[in-house]
């Protein structure tokens, strides 16, 4: 089972992703030289199956080349910021704090992102129900106030960021943008996130060019609220 | 005179002062109800036009594709000049040229709405003047000098700038600016729109290191 995990294209992953690290997992984490360091997550998906919504070009560009590039520099940064520590060179452990965001920001938001994202025929789009359905009654009045609410602050963000939404930390939901990669407890050590859209231009740039209010308005056909429900219960529970 | 008005809407910049001028040269007596409708219709409003690039869209390839600079310039570039213009319909800002506004909008730090929109229209209509067909050439004379003077030589220079570029985290533009101040080059990056002008500097290049600019030619850099 796990040697066949290991070489299958799609990842073991649970629903929440919250468990421990077993062996054969390919999963956040792997032990190395001591320094535990971070690894690119599979997809659960084929690159093409969130067509047409994302294409699969993008989709293999965007986790084989820009995730990795994350994963690349934050274990580099990782394992200067160790070297800067044991020689007690306080002025390189702060000069090293950016790129440990920023790689570390995008390795964290880009994994949470593919789980985001679910095939039209394994349940992506279908809205929340139970718990996370009401809540966003409760916060937002209803589902489509919520996504409208989403798409006009994407597509108002400058530059590059995300759009990291429904956090739940005094157990309110919340829509939020992060500039660049700036993780969501950038903007507050409570909140949790719960879906999360990449709104940097290689996201969507060689699908919909510069028409950004388009790919926010097709990505919620395949965005996986199942996931986000429940990450949601697991909180509140 | 007063039939020139509707023209000041049209193109280039407005200046208050001669549209005041014009309504006071009409008589009164006479031409009351031209006033009348003359002061219904006045509103001075600024309104900028987007400049062409000074090649054709094809002219720097293979290293930038048309299909880029017909997206760059024909959506993007000109998407920023419409949403400025839509901004200045209901704005008290006139009379400007495109870096008096950046200056102004950029309010210290504390930059008005109409910044962002401004300050990506002059940062780009730079961009297309930074770059030539047939370019790529060794400049020469006073800035050749001061490259060398102040980098070394000039691939010192260029590696230096490559490396900021590379060191650019998310959208944002890198420059190699005269610094006023200190009468030197100097290499800078700035971060979604702000442009070196708001602090005095001098632009001489500039490079766009927002995706969309590179997105299409060359994918990840």
């Amino acid at each position: 089972m796990a040697l066949r995990t290991l070489f299958s294209k799609k990842a073991f992953t649970t629903a929440s992703g919250f468990r421990p690290i077993a062996a054969g997992d390919r999963c956040f984490l792997r032990q190395a030289r001591g320094l535990t360091v971070a690894a690119l997550p599979d997809l659960a998906y084929d690159y093409g199956a969130l067509e047409p919504a994302i294409s699969g070009e993008i989709m293999r560009l965007h986790h084989q080349k820009h995730h990795q590039a994350y994963v690349t520099n934050y274990n580099n940064a990782l394992e200067q910021l160790e070297t800067a520590m044991a020689k007690g060179d306080a002025s390189a452990v702060v000069r090293l704090q950016s790129a440990i965001k920023f790689n570390g920001g995008g390795h964290i938001n880009h994994s949470i992102f593919w789980k985001n994202l679910k095939p039209v025929n394994e349940g992506g789009g279908e809205p929340p129900h139970s718990t996370l359905g009401w809540a966003i009654d409760t916060d937002f009045c209803s589902l489509e106030a919520l996504v409208q609410k989403m798409n006009a602050e994407g597509a108002a963000l400058q530059g590059s960021g995300w759009w990291l939404a429904l956090d739940k930390g005094s157990k309110k939901l919340s829509v939020e943008t992060t500039a660049n990669q700036d993780p969501l407890v950038s903007k507050g050590a409570n909140l949790v996130p719960l879906l999360g859209i990449d709104v940097w231009e290689h996201a969507y740039y060689l699908q919909y060019k510069n028409v950004r209010p388009d790919y926010l308005k097709n990505i919620w056909k395949v965005i996986n609220w199942k996931y986000a429900s429940e990450v949601f219960d697991e909180e509140t529970a | 005179m007063a039939m020139a008005l509707p023209l000041a809407y049209a193109s280039s910049v407005v200046n208050p002062f001669e549209a005041g001028r014009l309504s006071f040269s009409t008589k009164a007596t006479k031409h009351k109800k031209h006033i009348y409708q003359f002061r219904k219709v006045t509103k001075v409003l600024a309104y900028y036009g987007l400049a062409n690039p000074p090649y054709k869209l094809d002219a720097l390839e293979p290293y930038m594709s048309r299909r880029t600079l017909e997206l760059h310039w024909g959506n993007i570039h000109r998407g920023y000049v419409d949403s400025l213009n839509k901004q200045l319909a209901n704005s008290p800002l006139y009379g400007c040229t495109m870096e008096e506004l950046i200056k102004t909008t950029f309010n210290n730090g504390n930059p008005l709405p109409e910044y962002n929109n401004a300050a990506e229209v002059w940062n780009h209509d730079f961009f297309w003047e930074s770059m030539q067909p047939n370019g790529g050439r060794l400049p020469w004379g006073g800035v050749l000098d001061q490259i060398e003077k102040d980098f070394g030589s000039f691939s010192n220079f260029r590696d230096e700038f490559v490396h900021s570029a590379m060191m650019l985290f998310g959208s944002g533009w890198v420059w190699l600016v005269l610094k006023t101040n200190e009468r030197r080059l100097s290499i800078v990056r700035t971060s979604n729109a702000v442009c070196p002008l708001v602090w005095g500097d001098i632009p001489i290049i500039s490079l766009d290191m927002w995706e969309h600019a590179y997105y299409l030619d060359y994918k990840v850099f």
